[in-house]
């Protein structure tokens, strides 16, 4: 009886049908997220403990790529650099903040306005990072003359060692100003007006209005405005290799750009050393990501 | 200081505000301007020292024909597009099915499993760099388009998981479960009613992954040896050496490199916008 026999292999499916389909919809993208991205993070890890050259055998050694970190000059100022970099590029926020508020109005033609000033964060930072360095050519760029206009002799930013990271980070900021900008203007859009409506009655104006009223209505923008920064800030890998490789002298170095340095280039291929560097870079930004998942796990629980 | 609706403000600082809003915006986008100027002048204009005045000649097809001519520039372009439409296409389908899974089904893995794509999504890429740079070497992937496109798309999946599944999340769920239970197979639930109601995520996604993949420098460096197969930002980085103090050309190159997602922007800019908020919110 042809009928009793289907009967239960089709059962069977109806009735684990619900637990196997959202597999089935998985296995492609965690298959290829594993191998890509889940798993070089530990083997990374793992390489840490090594000493590689990327062809040859590993040799396990510990923790000593760590302890040579500890006594590694360019390992600190990048590491300095870093620090640097999350402090100074958090201005983005703020400044963000100011453009979108200085935008959010109703006349002819601001929408385009809108766009034009977005379009920092479209243009890839190997350009970004072109345009400043040229900007910064203390011979012909702008900065030179307006020196030059102040009859002063024009700074080499990018040559200058206490200046470089400086300059490399006010050209990070060109975009990632664009971009907090605007994540604002979406919130600024979703700001009750009622509430506004209210507060002008309670007399609340100027900076009490925006800080009692506003700010709070753009709390979500906020988030991702500071959880991209900071990444914007960590990542900082492209503007570095483009505007100066680190140098002069490895005064501009970041975390990742040493790893980089380190693991492939002239300088060798140290890869656990490497490795190592980038665990370091991996742990700071995992308490952001920790927060970030923390925050979307509350956000989850309601 | 919020200011007020500039409906309500006197005429005079109405006019003041119309009056300085391309100023504001001229100043912003002085580096973009600066460049073009550059990009239409002749090459004698920068040794002159007239680097911010008028052109002595505009020379737009001669310079911009001369970076095709002199350079591979044509290759790069041709190469980010190899490179930048497969990951798209990739990472967006492969999303959209991750996507559904982790928002249409209540079972315990899926918190987790969604929590494990958006870690991942943010990590370094140096603490990937080594380990994919090897995996790519030992399967004879290095220094192949193939390669630098499975890397993106595989990567790329984390932000595009994180966004289609909060999007799904967002529809009215009563729609798949009255499709179950009149008996609606599981997939072509997803095929005929989740993906047409998903279509706005998609392409907001399609732009981003675009312009992040477009833009890419680091992994370029990485994963492609040779010159034949840069993509445009590193190809731009070694015209950079090639037409040395040639600012003229550097410039023309550098805006053409950056002319796609520009466009793209243009064309797609709600669903740019969209996308940029983590589909957080939906404004």
């Amino acid at each position: 009886m042809s009928s009793t026999e289907t009967v239960p292999s089709y059962s069977w499916w109806k009735r684990n049908r619900m637990a196997l389909s959202p597999w089935l919809f998985l296995v492609p993208g965690l298959l290829f997220f594993s191998v890509y991205v889940i798993a070089p993070i530990f083997q990374s890890i793992l390489y840490s403990f090594y000493e590689w050259d990327g062809l040859g055998e590993k040799i396990w050694i510990g923790t000593r790529n760590y302890e040579e970190l500890l006594d590694d000059d360019r390992f600190y100022t990048s590491l300095k650099n870093n620090v640097i970099w999350l402090v100074l590029y958090m201005l983005a926020v703020p400044i963000g903040l100011g453009i979108a508020l200085f935008l959010n109005q109703t006349v002819t033609g601001i929408r385009l306005y809108k766009s034009l000033f977005f379009f920092p964060f479209v243009i890839s930072q190997v350009v970004v990072g072109l345009i400043f360095g040229w900007f910064y050519n203390p011979s012909f760029g702008i900065v030179g003359k307006v020196w030059e206009f102040f009859g002063a002799t024009p700074p080499s930013i990018l040559g200058d060692e206490t200046l470089v990271t400086y300059g490399i980070i006010a050209a990070g900021l060109w975009p990632q100003i664009a971009y907090c900008m605007i994540l604002y203007l979406t919130g600024l859009n979703n700001v009750s007006p009622d509430q506004i409506e209210a507060g002008r009655l309670d007399n609340a104006r100027g900076w009490k209005m925006l800080w009692y009223i506003i700010i709070p209505q753009l709390k979500p923008a906020t988030f991702i405005a500071v959880v991209v920064t900071v990444i914007g800030a960590l990542r900082s890998f492209d503007l570095v290799a483009i505007m100066t490789q680190g140098g002069p002298y490895g005064s501009s170095n970041v975390l990742a750009y040493y790893m980089f340095e380190t693991a492939l280039s002239e300088y060798g291929y140290r890869m656990g050393y490497g490795s190592a560097i980038a665990t370091v870079l991996f742990l700071i930004m995992l308490v952001y990501i920790s927060y970030f998942l923390w925050r979307m796990y509350q956000d989850e629980q309601q | 200081m919020f200011p007020r609706p500039i409906q309500q403000a006197s005429p005079g600082f109405r006019t003041g505000y119309q009056l300085f809003l391309p100023i504001a915006l001229l100043i912003w986008l002085l580096p973009l301007l600066a460049i073009f100027m550059t990009s239409v002048r002749p090459g004698g204009d920068i040794t002159a020292g007239n680097v911010f005045g008028w052109p002595s000649q505009w020379q737009i097809l001669d310079n911009y024909a001369a970076v095709f001519q002199q350079s591979k520039a044509m290759t790069y372009l041709w190469n980010s597009v190899k490179i930048t439409i497969p990951t798209v296409i990739i990472a967006v389908s492969l999303s959209c099915l991750t996507g559904y899974a982790l928002s249409a089904y209540r079972f315990r893995w899926a918190v987790p499993l969604f929590f494990l794509f958006v870690a991942g999504n943010f990590v370094p890429f140096q603490i990937l760099m080594v380990p994919v740079r090897d995996f790519s070497v030992r399967t004879g992937l290095y220094d192949t388009i193939t390669g630098l496109v499975l890397f993106h798309a595989a990567f790329q999946t984390g932000f595009c998981t994180l966004f289609m599944r909060n999007f799904m999340k967002a529809l009215p769920f009563e729609l798949i479960e009255s499709a179950r239970i009149e008996g609606v197979s599981e997939i072509k639930i997803f095929w005929h009613i989740v993906l047409p109601l998903v279509r706005p995520a998609i392409a907001a996604l399609a732009v981003l992954i675009f312009t992040f993949i477009w833009n890419d420098y680091f992994w370029a460096v990485v994963l492609i040896n040779g010159d034949d197969l840069l993509p445009v930002t590193a190809g731009v980085r070694s015209l950079n050496g090639q037409f040395v103090n040639q600012w003229h050309l550097v410039s023309a190159a550098s805006l053409l490199a950056a002319l796609p997602p520009v466009l793209m922007f243009f064309a797609m800019q709600k669903h740019f916008i969209a996308g940029l908020t983590l589909g957080a919110s939906k404004g």
